[in-house]
């Protein structure tokens, strides 16, 4: 009990600081906070998996962000009958075709020695087959986003239930994580960290450039909800019935029947929309929860003490008999696929999938923000970091705010100074990110919780 | 005719814009490649410096516009780049010495660095938005082209126009200068050899008496030289967004990679080296084919390689090949 005190006292000062913005703000807001700093939890688990456990640089994080969000889609929308009897088959020689080059080189590495001729050859087969795919695919392709671009334009999904999208964007992530680590995982830290940030700007292009596929820029809205809907909370009885006791002693004070129903009704609205979070928050729970078990039992196993007996000797681990390389790839793999779940996530959460909004800064450099700060290694740490780092996030703006009327209480409202500081109130986030970021790395260095190894 | 029209479609709308922002992502990479091989670490933070110079200049600009001095023809931020220079060399002096100083005395390994490079990315990134705010800017003023495309069809009676602005040829020369002081700096002078030294072998050069402070010292001033000059100039040439400078960090790496990280000539190169290739490759070919084919093999479609939306696309993939065949580089890097 009392080694984890500061665990407990670093989660209950959490705890306590996201139910004073329920009880100052709103309840509305608390949760929405609540449930983006689970999905963040989820994030930093999975680069604190490859930093901490193994120190592997991933810069990629938005890629497979992007790409469990990209599941979301696939699963959950209906299929666009249209739009595959116009494409479909196009597309799907297209897939054949890949798969054939696939094997192709597969066959041509596998039985011809190595040579400049074998290099050659190979490069010319894809570029080869990079124009066949073109011009087999361009047709399909146009006939696809013609059809009703303005609603869908897009193959559409399987239409499936979205909490299966969460596994399905883990298959995804991981198989992306398998091409990049087969790619560049040989390569120095600070090499790994740079290709891994451009091969996500390059998942990224694709994603939001073709369009037959995830309808782009365009973006997809309305997917499907693992949860009610607020307007059908509404107006079902139940829900009525227990907002009504949930709030009796002020609908009590109310005598008026006419104000009563009234007050009920906004009780109703402000409830339905906390009632739906929840719903949110108890799945996004359970994933951490699960996440979490799965992680402190590999922390602790055999297979932890040798990921990390590889991250801090790594010659020695080889001369161990271990394999390096394909325990880097495995752990590679299985970071980015969590990173992946936390993706489809987030899009099940916002119910829209907008690849415009996947950016660098976001999406990867404050999830290792959150990383560091959390602690890396300690996975009590890094969920500690996604909250701590998310909630600064999204209050720093009110606190900014706060502090510029403080330090210009003197000014009159009009003066350029404070006009132009209260207008740029959203960025002092990034300053406030970057100053945490740096003082974290200058005075505790291993983060707020750091990692702590204990034999059992 | 056709041959000659074919060429100046290639000109105008290749090689000429090609080779400006080439010369803009060359200083950027040249910046990259400097901190990397003398203070070791990855720099993430350059974008963002490059917008914090950028920015500076164009307070400056603002300021001497509202005095009323220009200069005529030329752009007034010209004159502003020199005050900008030394506001930014302070700026990055108080950077390394509250920030990167410690690490570098710890000798902290250079993934350490790279994530405290992050801090000062998202600190300089929120001065940058606080101060100049995060919209698009243009300050470009004086006379925008040099030739212009309807006059050059009248001078030369051909159906193409050749366009060339002057801020395109002010960074094409602006970058010869300065890369070829820089280059004169680092081989002929005692300084720039003892920073070679320093770069090669640390502790070598501290043995040969080589005073570290002051290499640190003068890589970081010719690091606010460069950042600035490039951020500038492709300010002028385009405008100046907060976000689009960080995003250029992206392209200015693969730059300095595929030239060979630690070193200054490779980096310069690969600044071409990828604008040409993300031109080259997005450039839509019809025009071009349907002067020099004869009209019956005139191609119906754009001819275009990959679409304009994957243009960074193009620079990244080149990067990871690049580090696939020959992680060092094409011009084998670390030697500065």
């Amino acid at each position: 009990m009392r080694k984890n005190l500061n665990v407990i006292a670093a989660y209950s000062i959490m705890l306590v600081l996201i139910i004073l913005v329920g009880i100052f703000q709103s309840w509305n807001i608390a949760l929405s906070i609540f449930n983006m700093c689970l999905i963040s939890a989820v994030m930093t688990m999975g680069a604190n998996i490859q930093w901490g456990y193994a120190g592997l640089i991933n810069f990629g994080i938005m890629g497979y962000t992007a790409l469990g969000g990209l599941a979301a889609v696939l699963i959950s929308v209906d299929p666009v009958q249209e739009a595959w009897r116009a494409g479909g088959f196009d597309v799907l020689m297209c897939l054949w075709l890949i798969i054939a080059m696939i094997f192709v080189i597969r066959f041509i590495l596998k039985n011809f020695a190595k040579s400049k001729l074998r290099t050659y050859g190979i490069a010319g087969i894809i570029i080869a087959g990079i124009i066949i795919i073109r011009v087999t695919a361009e047709p399909g392709i146009e006939a696809i986003e013609g059809v009703n671009p303005a609603k869908t334009g897009f193959l559409g999904g399987l239409g499936l239930p979205i909490v299966f999208s969460w596994i399905v964007g883990a298959f995804f992530a991981g198989g992306l994580a398998f091409i990049v680590g087969k790619v560049a995982l040989g390569l120095r830290a600070d090499y790994l960290a740079i290709a891994t940030l451009l091969i996500s700007e390059i998942v990224i292009a694709i994603i939001k450039h073709e369009d037959w596929l995830t309808r782009g820029v365009k973006n997809v809205i309305g997917l499907k909800r693992p949860a009610p809907y607020e307007v059908n909370l509404q107006s079902t009885e139940w829900f009525i019935n227990l907002v009504e006791n949930f709030n009796i002693g002020k609908l009590n004070l109310i005598s008026n029947l006419a104000d009563r129903q009234t007050a009920l009704n906004q009780l109703v609205i402000e409830g339905s929309s906390v009632f739906v979070k929840l719903c949110y928050s108890g799945l996004f729970l359970i994933v951490v929860i699960i996440l979490l078990i799965l992680t402190q039992k590999a922390l602790y196993s055999p297979w932890g003490r040798m990921m990390r007996a590889i991250r801090d000797n790594e010659e020695a681990a080889n001369a161990m008999g271990k394999n390096v390389v394909k325990q880097h790839l495995l752990i590679f793999i299985l970071g980015s696929a969590i990173v992946g779940i936390a993706g489809a996530m987030l899009v099940t959460q916002d119910g829209l999938f907008t690849p415009g909004s996947y950016r660098p800064m976001r999406y990867t450099f404050l999830i290792w923000v959150m990383v560091i700060v959390g602690g890396s290694g300690n996975n009590f740490g890094a969920i500690l970091g996604g909250f701590a780092v998310w909630f600064l996030w999204i209050e720093a703006a009110p606190m900014a705010l706060f502090m510029i009327n403080m330090f210009t209480a003197g000014m009159p409202d009009t003066h350029a100074l404070k006009i132009h500081l209260i207008e740029s109130v959203p960025y002092f986030r990034y300053l406030m990110m970057g100053l945490g970021l740096l003082l974290i790395m200058r005075y505790r260095p291993k983060g707020i919780l750091p990692e702590k190894i204990e034999i059992k | 005719m056709d041959f000659l029209n074919a060429i100046i479609l290639l000109l105008n709308y290749i090689f000429v814009p090609a080779l400006a922002y080439g010369s803009q992502l060359a200083l950027g990479a040249i910046f990259v490649t400097l901190i990397y091989g003398i203070l070791r670490f990855a720099n993430f933070a350059t974008g963002d410096m490059m917008s914090f110079g950028t920015m500076v200049a164009i307070l400056f600009t603002w300021y001497f516009q509202s005095l009323g001095i220009s200069l005529g023809l030329l752009p007034t931020a010209l004159i502003a780049i020199p005050f900008a220079v030394v506001f930014m060399a302070l700026y990055m002096l108080l950077i390394d010495k509250f920030v990167f100083k410690y690490y570098r005395v710890q000798k902290s390994p250079p993934v350490q660095l790279a994530m405290v490079s992050i801090g000062v990315m998202f600190v300089t990134q929120a001065v940058v938005r606080i101060i100049i705010g995060p919209a698009d800017r243009r300050f470009f003023d004086g006379q925008k082209f040099i030739v212009k495309a309807g006059e050059f069809k009248e001078m030369t009676g051909l159906n193409e126009g050749l366009a060339i602005k002057s801020t395109q040829v002010i960074t094409v020369f602006v970058t010869i200068v300065l890369v070829s002081i820089l280059f004169w700096f680092l081989n002929k002078t005692k300084t720039g050899k003892s920073m070679k030294a320093y770069s090669d072998n640390e502790d070598l050069a501290l043995l040969s008496g080589i005073d570290p402070k002051k290499i640190v010292m003068i890589t970081w001033i010719i690091a606010a030289i460069l950042a600035t000059i490039g951020g500038v100039l492709y300010g002028l040439d385009k405008s100046f967004k907060p976000f689009t400078y960080f995003n250029n960090m992206l392209p200015i790496f693969a730059a300095a990679i595929v030239g060979g990280i630690g070193n200054p000539f490779g980096a310069f190169l690969g600044g071409y080296v990828i604008a040409f290739s993300e031109i080259f490759l997005t450039y839509a070919y019809k025009k071009f084919f349907m002067y020099i084919l004869p009209e019956s093999m005139e191609p119906e479609t754009l001819v275009q390689l990959l679409s304009t939306d994957y243009k960074f696309a193009v620079s990244f993939t080149i990067l990871v090949i690049v580090l696939l065949y020959r992680p060092s580089g094409i011009f084998k890097g670390k030697v500065l």
